[in-house]
């Protein structure tokens, strides 16, 4: 057991390091775009603030695609137009690009979902008073499903983590890069199990982290 | 004074045209509290969400000391509607905001100091009898409560008009009482004009001065409300009023079966135990009189 750390443990802890920088890294580009996109399509839905039927349209169709390739087609397809935005298809950097880009339309439903839940009589109250759309939005919409966003950022985070795995398999580094090249390539059980167990552990720690920061910020059923 | 002028609203669906307001005429005075009376489904919803124009008229014009506010659109529609506070039925409020920040809020969208805000709203809690309670969230109070927090959330922008959708219909009676009296204080100290929707004649008697009879769409009846409750014309008024026990057993059986329906859902969901006293000189006849009028209605 000494052994094994003293040989691995750094190998180890360097592959979970970049896995969850590209899992955290991945996950903030992702609300970066994923954020509008869910937000422009519950506000152009026909029931919405603004409603715009062909930018819905347009939206959905984009989401849609996005989501229905599968991400390790995705991680090689896009292989250049990486190259062209990072100048490299390897390493973190490289694995960011394609991670983005498959779960920023997967945010983007998550968020669509997390605004859906908020009462629609309170974008009305608000309307009331004389709210402008602008300030429904960031006012009643974002601040009320704040816990349900928090906890689409864990489903959404772990969802990245797996693809980071993935992305291992060609050159990305991380947890998955050492499973595959260790445990499966040179049928080292042992690292392979521990990659396991690492990715277990993870997987708990940002859902508990999620469940717990959403529920100490959700103010109802106090 | 607000005038509505030959309005009407439909609704155009995919299969099918609904008009859900057809040719509506009303006056109301400044300072008066007016009810429009209707079973769910007769329009006066959408009859009182065109005074804000959360809904907007098909066809007329509604005039507001004279001007036509269905010509309104951008600024001078939000500006318009700060002016009109507005309640609801299951009270609205932001569920992520404490109290206080429930009662800012209309005075954050016209960007008010903050400090100043707090002041106002602090002052309006106090009038509605909840200073304790400012920094509670609205899941921990009564329904009563909520109300009362939403009322002064509506009276935030010293609105000249307040709307009051179904305000006491998920209340049971004793609350509904307090919130009445609440109500008919603010008309009286601060001369705010009161419109109140309701399917309960016993609100509308308690409180209003002047009510409309609404029925698929149109007015059937209006006046002095005491004038009304005397010699009721229209078949819908006699049978919200419980006048003809034989007469059109559909609507009847419909309104008793949506009274029935009503009480059930505000036992079950809204247990009331402490009802915040107004802590109004006014309160105890007003009190009184609502009281009296319930009984024989009997809901």
């Amino acid at each position: 057991m000494g052994d094994f750390f003293a040989q691995y443990g750094g190998l180890l802890a360097q592959g979970t390091w970049d896995s969850v920088l590209m899992t955290l890294g991945a996950t903030l580009f992702a609300y970066i775009l994923g954020i509008p996109i869910g937000v422009a399509v519950v506000v152009t839905d026909k029931d919405g603030l603004h409603p715009n039927p062909a930018v819905n349209m347009v939206l959905g169709w984009v989401v849609n695609i996005g989501r229905s390739i599968p991400f390790i087609i995705l991680l090689v397809a896009i292989i250049p137009f990486t190259r062209l935005i990072v100048g490299t298809s390897l390493g973190i950097k490289g694995a960011l690009v394609p991670l983005v880009i498959a779960s920023a339309p997967f945010v983007g439903r998550m968020v669509e979902q997390s605004l859906k839940e908020v009462d629609p009589g309170l974008v009305e109250a608000a309307q009331s008073f004389g709210a402008s759309n602008w300030q429904i939005i960031y006012k009643v919409l974002l601040k009320e499903s704040l816990p349900s966003l928090i906890r689409g950022v864990a489903i959404t985070c772990i969802a990245v983590f797996g693809y980071t795995a993935m992305a291992g398999t060609v050159g990305a580094g991380g947890l998955g890069d050492i499973a595959i090249r260790y445990g499966y390539q040179r049928y080292q059980t042992d690292i392979m199990i521990a990659t396991i167990i690492i990715s277990i552990v993870l997987v708990q720690l940002i859902q508990s982290t999620g469940d717990f920061a959403a529920r100490k910020l959700d103010k109802r059923n106090r | 004074m607000i005038q509505l002028d030959h309005v009407s609203k439909i609704f155009i669906g995919s299969e099918r045209e609904h008009t859900a307001l057809a040719d509506i005429n009303l006056t109301i005075e400044d300072g008066d509290i007016f009810g429009i009376i209707g079973e769910s489904g007769a329009g006066k919803s959408t009859l009182v969400r065109c005074i804000n124009l959360l809904e907007r008229p098909s066809s007329g014009r509604i005039l507001i000391d004279g001007n036509d506010i269905t010509k309104l659109s951008g600024k001078g529609l939000l500006a318009l509607r700060r002016d009109i506070g507005m309640i609801f039925q299951n009270f609205s409020l932001f569920q992520q905001r404490t109290v206080l920040q429930n009662v800012t809020f209309p005075l954050e969208l016209t960007r008010t100091p903050k400090a100043q805000a707090e002041e106002r709203a602090r002052e309006l809690l106090k009038l509605v009898g909840l200073a304790n309670l400012a920094e509670s969230y609205p899941s921990q109070l009564s329904g009563g409560q909520q109300q009362r927090v939403a009322i002064a959330r509506a009276l935030a922008n010293s609105p000249k008009v307040m709307l009051c959708d179904e305000a006491t219909s998920a209340l049971d009676t004793m609350t509904t009482h307090a919130i009445l009296n609440l109500l008919r204080d603010i008309n009286r100290e601060l001369g705010v004009t009161i419109i109140l929707i309701t399917h309960s004649m016993n609100v509308a008697e308690a409180v209003c001065n002047r009510i409309a009879v609404i029925d698929g769409g149109t007015i059937v009846e209006q006046g002095e409300t005491k004038a009304v409750f005397a010699n009721p014309q229209a078949p819908i008024t006699r049978a919200l009023l419980g006048v003809e026990g034989s007469m059109a057993s559909g609507i009847a059986a419909e309104a008793a079966a949506f009274v029935a329906q009503e009480s059930a859902s505000a036992e079950s969901s809204l247990a009331e135990s402490s009802i915040a006293e107004p802590g109004k000189s006014t309160a105890t006849e007003a009190d009184a009189a609502a009281g009296s009028h319930t009984e024989g209605a009997g809901e």
